[in-house]
């Protein structure tokens, strides 16, 4: 959460509770709710490391509350964060593992492990799928986050039946 | 006799092997299915395991080598090309991946014709055809011509023509087949308004997206159902939702 935190940041200062709504109505209903003590543990964090500074602003009848604002190697990071390319998602490395290993323990059988793995993703698929009827349509972020999530899983779903199709034959 | 209902479909033992140029093929190697009232079924698996020659027999479009398939309770064994071609009138309604709506008949036209030749009196069918069409927000439309419309378009004009009987069972085989991904969120999102009022739908889809829109899903894989999973979008274990959305901290 650090650096989309120091990016909604460099659209001015903000406090804590401020970050959190405002990270909550940009991504949607779908994505799971930062959680408020998360966000003030990470912006301790980025406070420490010199990206962002706080300032104690009074309040009547309240505590103070703590404003940020983005410092320059804050912008700096942010930069190069833009920068560079972000990995590419990976194979399910854990299920790869299971269906390559299956026949040699004959504890588990390669078919079986697969039908499993699908029913878990085809009901991923159908909560996405939910989500995106409940979400608001103009929401354009958050419908593109909830896409990307269901394209994944067709990919991995894709893939599954792949398997199936190369591993049934050899039945 | 139990006290269950009647389910709109039910298949036994169903097998249809293509004999063309080279080796026989095997499209359906003994299915049995049964689809409940109300139910959302699709069906799910790679291009050849046989899954449209399966919603080809269910809808009659092709006869079984083998089996029995019963429609509400009665067993179509004996049915000829004419009364099949009455169920998909009456019982039946199927949209297929790319449309076939008659290109030189009006939307209009397209969506009455079926209603006319059950034997609806013209303005119940043209007061069925309006309300179906505005509800698919092609109000209008009703003068265009097919091919003047998009594709997304055109198959919703093709599903207003496959519902205006009211069939109990809606067969749809690719129906996003042809469609963008606009299109196939807009079919995905009308099949699921229609699932919800009662329509009881099986759907014939390589696309896991509008599989999950189903209430249950048949892998079919070689001519056989691999696999068969009531789903409740409600992932039981691991990280589920969360896991595929997260940001990492």
């Amino acid at each position: 959460m650090r650096l989309p935190l120091l990016a909604l940041l460099a659209r001015g200062p903000a406090h804590g509770y401020e970050l959190k709504q405002d990270l909550e109505q940009l991504l949607g209903s779908a994505y799971p709710q930062p959680n408020v003590g998360q966000v003030y543990v990470t912006l301790g964090r980025l406070e420490k490391q010199g990206l962002i500074e706080g300032e104690d602003v009074e309040q009547s009848s309240r505590p103070n509350k703590k404003v940020y604002h983005l410092t320059d190697s804050g912008r700096e990071a942010l930069r190069a964060w833009f920068e560079e390319p972000e990995d590419e998602p990976r194979v399910r490395d854990e299920f790869f593992m299971k269906l390559a290993l299956a026949p040699q323990t004959g504890l588990a059988e390669q078919i079986a492990l697969i039908n499993k793995q699908r029913r878990q993703y085809l009901n991923t698929m159908r909560h996405l799928s939910k989500l995106a009827a409940a979400e608001d349509r103009d929401n354009r972020i958050a419908q593109l986050l909830i896409e990307g999530a269901m394209l994944h899983l067709q990919a991995d779903l894709d893939w599954l039946e792949r398997c199936q199709e190369e591993l049934e034959e050899l039945e | 006799m139990s006290d269950r209902p009647t389910p709109v479909l039910r298949a036994e033992g169903l097998v249809k092997t293509h004999y063309g140029e080279g080796a026989p093929a095997h499209a359906v190697r003994g299915v049995d299915l049964c689809v409940r009232q109300g139910e959302f079924v699709a069906v799910t698996g790679p291009s050849g395991a046989g899954k449209s020659t399966l919603l080809h027999l269910l809808g009659g479009l092709q006869r079984p080598d083998a089996g029995s398939i019963w429609l509400d309770g009665d067993c179509t064994d004996a049915y000829g090309e004419a009364r099949w071609a009455v169920e998909r009138r009456k019982r039946i309604g199927i949209v297929f991946q790319f449309f076939n709506l008659v290109s030189n008949l009006s939307v209009a036209d397209n969506v009455e014709l079926p209603a006319l030749l059950a034997g609806v009196p013209p303005k119940q069918a043209r007061a069925e055809r309006e309300a179906l069409l505005a509800e698919l927000g092609l109000a209008g439309k009703e003068r265009s011509m097919p091919g003047e419309l998009s594709g997304g378009e055109q198959q919703r004009v093709a599903l207003a023509r496959a519902l205006v009987n009211h069939p109990p069972l809606l067969l749809a085989d690719e129906p996003a087949g042809s469609l963008d991904s606009k299109g196939t969120r807009e079919v995905m999102r009308l099949l699921s308004r229609f699932h919800q009022r009662g329509q009881s739908i099986v759907l014939v889809t390589h696309d896991a997206r509008l599989a999950s829109s189903a209430d249950r899903v048949i892998s079919f894989f070689d001519g056989r159902i691999a696999d068969d999973a009531e789903l409740d979008g409600m992932p039981t274990r691991g990280t589920g939702i969360s896991g595929v959305l997260e940001l990492r901290d």
